[in-house]
């Protein structure tokens, strides 16, 4: 209990004080992520939306292989961008390893699924009531794929937010991949890693602390930027 | 359509943020050197010499080595002679460079179940707490403090076998993981002094032990050989070498001190 | 804009899991004119318009239209029985039709602003299609229809939620599109606006046509005994 009080307490002396490592750290982790979400949403909805419209041979496999793969050991994936990132890997003379493109290489491998599936969901259940009409309209595919997009663009916030919250939080990829560098690839989850092997709890959970915050934080930005939970929904 | 913009305005802002410094390379060095605090202490002085970033990676003795054969770094600071052996052996670096050592301690709970704090010799007090089957944490990770402490089992004649999971526990964790289960279950561990005063979560731990030569850690040197990884800055990494042979980085290493003690020896070139 | 009438279904049915829905049916739509589909619940009215429209495949027979049918589906046009929205404004909504094909969206607008006048929903324009009333949904739904002026509109019981009001006021906008030469079928349980609207009879029983004819002569003397029961407002097995 004392502790949790203590990281509380460091939390807001770091903040109050703009700790200069910490806002480094901060700021890396939003630029990691954000550019994380915004690659694998821009591959990860229309491919959620495809997959509701469209009818093809394999479509239910593909579909679950996309959920089987939400749930994407961080670790594992980790190691595999490592392996390819690597000097003596197949994508070694970019020299990406332990940098933070490699971080976001590998959480777009995670979050993509993520998305997509959760995009499929929604644009599912817009798709049975959209049928019909975007049928009887004549629209084509790729029409169709924009309705859906644009009409369930609340939806789809969600699905890119629910991506962002298992981006900032993850640790086990980034930590393989990034190799958690101080000044170059240190974020806040692999600070509090290293600060819990370090056996220092308060800065621990401090920086824990500040990682709730920056993610509420994006999220009531983006809310309120779309506006999402005002007015009447549709 | 107007939130995506938003957001990558954002990102760019956020790419644009990030500073170069002048040369750059990458060392793959263990923890307990990392958790010693030497480094914050040294790299600031090696960038203003050499106008260097020495870029860090805090990972196990085991990958450290797989870092440098896999040409992903530039150099490797560790401390595990056979392992070092084998890499020269094998063409990773074109030698092997001897910088300084520290010590591992034995650590176990203040009240010392099973007597070790007098014992006459490392391998005495490893005897000591098998026969009182005292809980003991191993890193159990291939890092090169793990091989110490299975050096210094086999000294005192205490094989796998004789290692009862009912006492012996591998933790496969880093050095700070590691001194938290042994913090949470009062157990026994063997730790690098650095590690050890670095360690804010002690609890009822306490050093019991140490000084036995046979507890001596020696740190060396690897460049990563540029005949073999084309790509790794060789320049770098020799100019870093020179400087550690320095009497600057002498001066630097044994006047470095924590909570006041002395942690490395230097005795850089003695190979 | 090519003529896509007359349409022709030769034998037509559409079967689900193995049972039969609809058909076997054989009919000519012509040109003109104003139909009204009728008959007991179940009896296949909407499978029927579905089937016209190509929203169903045929299991057996054919369906013909006087173009290919890619080409004929884009001058039809559907009210479905439960109105389908878009999630977007009342305004959007009618305007998405001439959107999907090309219309700027000022444009658009203002011809969907028109349309929103005429069915009586002008006050609606920027409110959330989804806030609409049922029968407001339905006045949506017709002017969304009507906005691409189809060669015919397939109508499935649209005036199902609405008060003697509304209903008039749709009434006299398929009147106007009929006399403007739209050609409407019109799936409907209410024989009085059968009576005033329509000028041929369908009787669907048990998925298959079972009387069709002029609707005055259908409305006054059905021919079979289940149409008469149905007219006369007994229930039909
Ligand atoms: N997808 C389906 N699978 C199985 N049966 C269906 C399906 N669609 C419709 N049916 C059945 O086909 C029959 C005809 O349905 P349809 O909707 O055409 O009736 P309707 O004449 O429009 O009735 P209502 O007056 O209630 O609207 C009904 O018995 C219905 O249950
Ligand atoms: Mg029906």
């Amino acid at each position: 209990m004392n502790e949790i009080l203590q990281g509380m307490a460091r939390a807001a002396w770091l903040v109050v004080t703009l700790d200069a490592d910490l806002v480094e750290i901060a700021l890396r982790s939003l630029q990691v992520t954000l550019t994380a979400v915004a690659i694998a949403s821009a591959i990860g909805l229309p491919l959620g939306a495809l997959l509701a419209v469209s009818r093809f041979r394999h479509r239910r496999a593909a579909i679950a292989t996309l959920n089987a793969l939400m749930g994407l050991p961080p670790v594992v994936v980790g190691l595999v961008v490592y392996l390819l990132l690597s000097r003596s890997g197949p994508f070694g003379v970019f020299g990406l390893l332990f940098t933070p493109t490699a971080m976001i290489v590998a959480q777009v491998m995670l979050l993509t699924p993520l998305i997509a599936s959760i995009a499929h969901q929604a644009m599912r259940d817009l798709w049975a009531d959209y049928h019909d009409l975007l049928i009887s309209l004549n629209a084509s595919r790729a029409q169709r794929i924009r309705a859906l997009i644009w009409d369930g663009r609340r939806a789809l916030l969600t699905a890119a937010l629910a991506g962002f919250g298992r981006g900032i939080g993850e640790v086990g990829a980034i930590m393989i991949v990034g190799g958690n560098i101080d000044h170059s690839t240190r974020v806040l989850t692999t600070a509090i890693a290293l600060e819990t092997a370090k056996g220092d709890f308060a800065l621990a959970l401090g920086l824990g602390f500040v990682l709730i915050a920056l993610a509420l934080a994006v999220n009531f930005a983006i809310h309120g930027l779309a506006r999402t939970e005002a007015g009447s929904r549709w | 359509m107007r939130v995506m913009r938003g957001v990558l305005a954002l990102v760019m802002v956020l790419l644009a943020g990030t500073a170069m410094a002048a040369d750059r390379m990458r060392m793959a060095v263990t923890t307990s050197f990392e958790n010693s605090g030497l480094a914050e202490v040294m790299l600031p002085e090696v960038l203003k010499d050499l106008d260097l970033e020495v870029q860090l990676l805090v990972v196990g003795t085991g990958q450290a080595i797989r870092l440098g054969e896999a040409g992903d770094v530039d150099a490797v600071l560790v401390h595990s002679r056979p392992a070092e052996e084998a890499f020269v052996a094998n063409g990773h670096a074109r030698h092997r460079t001897q910088i300084m050592y520290n010590d591992f301690v034995l650590i176990g709970p203040a009240g010392d179940p099973a007597g070790i704090a007098g014992a006459g010799s490392a391998a005495a007090a490893m005897s000591d707490i098998a026969a009182a089957g005292a809980p003991f944490v191993s890193r159990g990770d291939e890092s090169g403090t793990h091989k110490a402490e299975l050096a210094l089992w086999q000294a005192a004649g205490i094989d796998a076998a004789a290692r009862n999971p009912s006492w012996y526990r591998a933790a496969g964790a880093g050095m700070g993981a590691t001194l938290n289960v042994a913090s949470g279950m009062a157990a026994y561990v063997l730790a690098d002094r650095a590690s050890w005063l670095n360690f804010a979560n002690k609890g009822d731990l306490a050093l019991l032990f140490a000084g036995d030569p046979a507890m001596f850690n020696q740190y060396a040197y690897l460049p990563v050989n540029p005949a073999l990884h084309p790509h790794v800055n060789a320049a770098a990494a020799e100019a870093l070498e020179a400087w550690l042979l320095s009497d600057r980085a002498q001066a630097l290493i044994d006047g470095y001190r924590l909570n006041g003690e002395q942690l490395f020896t230097y005795n850089a070139g003695a190979d | 804009m090519v003529a896509i009438l007359p349409l022709r279904l030769e034998g037509a049915e559409v079967c689900r899991k193995g049972k039969r829905l609809l058909g076997p049916v054989d009919l000519t739509l012509s040109p003109r004119g104003f139909t009204a589909v009728m008959g007991p619940n179940g009896a296949g009215k909407t499978t029927l318009l579905r089937l016209m429209h190509g929203l169903e495949r045929p299991s057996a027979g054919r369906i013909a239209w006087l173009v290919p049918e890619q080409k004929a589906r884009a001058a039809q046009a559907f009210v479905f029985q439960t109105p389908v929205v878009l999630r977007r404004s009342v305004l959007d909504n009618v305007a998405y039709p001439l959107r999907l094909h090309g219309w700027a969206r000022d444009a658009a607008r203002a011809l969907a602003a028109d349309w929103l006048a005429r069915v009586g929903l002008a006050d609606a324009a920027d409110r959330p299609a989804t806030v609409l009333s049922g029968g407001e949904r339905q006045k949506l739904a017709l002017a969304r229809a009507l906005i691409r002026a189809p060669q015919i509109l397939f109508l499935d019981e649209p005036c199902a939620n609405l008060d003697g009001r509304s209903m008039r006021e749709i009434e006299a906008i398929l009147s106007a599109a009929h006399r403007d030469g739209t050609r409407i079928v019109m799936a409907t349980h209410d024989l009085g606006q059968a009576r005033r609207l329509a000028g041929e009879v369908l009787f669907l029983y048990r998925g298959r046509i079972h009387e069709a004819g002029p609707a005055a002569e259908f409305l006054a003397a059905p021919q079979t005994a289940e149409a008469r029961a149905f007219i006369g407002g007994e229930i039909v097995e």
